[in-house]
């Protein structure tokens, strides 16, 4: 049985596509057989993200509708043998995404993958409870800034009445919070909340941070997830986010600017 | 710290302004939340029914809302009914 993972925000441009091409990957990495779909039906842009968007054939649409197989429609990734893009269709009828459809396809992949991570798109409208329904688990990915945070905390509210689990009273779906786009130098002048501040607003337990980090937009230029960069702190710390979901503790890094010189100490600010 | 700061210090940062809008921004949100009983759709839902047995509207026209006041609770039910009922 695979374990479905919801990449969720609410609130869009915060980082849900970039997580979820460097979670799926860095499961992979670890010898975990992964699927990686796109949910965001109509702009499609895990495949740009991953770097398979000229190997599209069949989408996750098609698959529900019958016109492709499921192994038609995966793509496999080129770096790494245990991972699967499974993209989202460019039709606009956002209605496509049924439940039943939804289920069946993840039902069956459910059979020979070991986690099935599901890029929501921002919002909350159907293709956004589609990629919460059916989870176990769900990282609510947020910038350290209001809007984000508030959003955050609607689509807790939503993971805890409109999903599987809660219909069925079974046992809730992980929540987890992953604070993207972290400034620590900000955080420690007053100017961007902190993850602790974050933290008890939101109260749920801390995946991980991801410092802002201009590798991310490098890795996406080149459709390579970012966790595959071992030289960047953002790829280092979803290194350590995958360590900490498979139950290592690992302590947080990047927390804190880096120290200043004496003439930084007394002009700094 | 800088020396500049001190100049500063007596403005409350903008990071704990944001933190105190949002703590009770969230927990006005989560009270609203967890108060609004679990027959609220099933309820709006028999009400369109009914409703619709005699004039033809639509979901979004029928708006059903619950709010507290103090001690008291008030269910809104707003019916949007259409111009050639």
């Amino acid at each position: 049985m695979a374990r479905t993972i919801v990449i969720t925000s609410g609130k869009g441009g915060v980082g849900k596509t970039t997580t979820s091409a460097a979670i799926a990957m860095g499961l992979a990495r670890r010898g975990n057989r992964t699927a990686v779909i796109d949910f965001d039906v109509g702009l499609r842009n895990l495949d740009l993200v991953m770097g398979c968007e000229r190997r599209v054939v069949y989408d996750f649409v098609n698959v529900i509708t019958g016109e492709a197989t499921l192994n038609q429609a995966l793509i496999r990734d080129k770096r790494c043998d245990d991972l699967y893009v499974l993209p989202a269709s460019q039709t606009r009828d956002k209605e496509a995404l049924t439940q039943e459809g939804v289920g069946k396809v993840l039902d069956e992949m459910g059979k020979t993958f070991d986690y099935i991570v599901c890029d929501s798109p921002a919002g909350i409208e159907h293709g956004a409870t589609m990629a919460m329904y059916f989870a176990d688990d769900a990282i609510v990915v947020t910038n350290p800034e209001v809007s984000s945070v508030r959003d955050s905390d609607r689509m807790l509210g939503i993971l805890a009445s409109k999903s599987r689990r809660a219909e069925n009273a079974e046992e809730p779906i992980r929540e987890y919070l992953l604070l993207t786009r972290y400034l620590p130098e900000r955080v420690e002048r007053g100017e961007m909340l902190g993850v602790d501040d974050v933290q008890e607003i939101l109260s749920l337990d801390l995946l991980g941070v991801i410092p802002e980090s201009p590798d991310v937009l490098d890795a996406s230029n080149k459709g390579e997830p970012i966790i595959l960069n071992e030289r960047s702190d953002a790829g280092q710390a979803y290194t350590d986010v995958i360590s900490r979901y498979l139950g290592e503790d690992v302590p947080h890094r990047f927390l804190e600017a880096p120290k200043k010189g004496l003439f930084g100490r007394l002009f700094g600010g | 710290m800088g020396l500049l700061d001190l100049f500063r210090k007596n403005q409350k940062s903008s990071a704990s302004v944001a933190k105190e809008r949002l703590q009770i921004l969230v927990a006005h949100e989560r009270s609203a939340r967890d108060n609004t009983p679990s027959y609220l759709p099933r309820l709006k839902e028999d009400l369109l029914k009914v409703i619709r047995r005699y004039v033809d509207i639509e979901p979004e026209q029928v708006q059903v809302t619950l709010d507290s006041d103090g001690n008291q609770e008030f269910l809104e039910l707003n019916i949007a009914l259409p111009d050639d009922h």
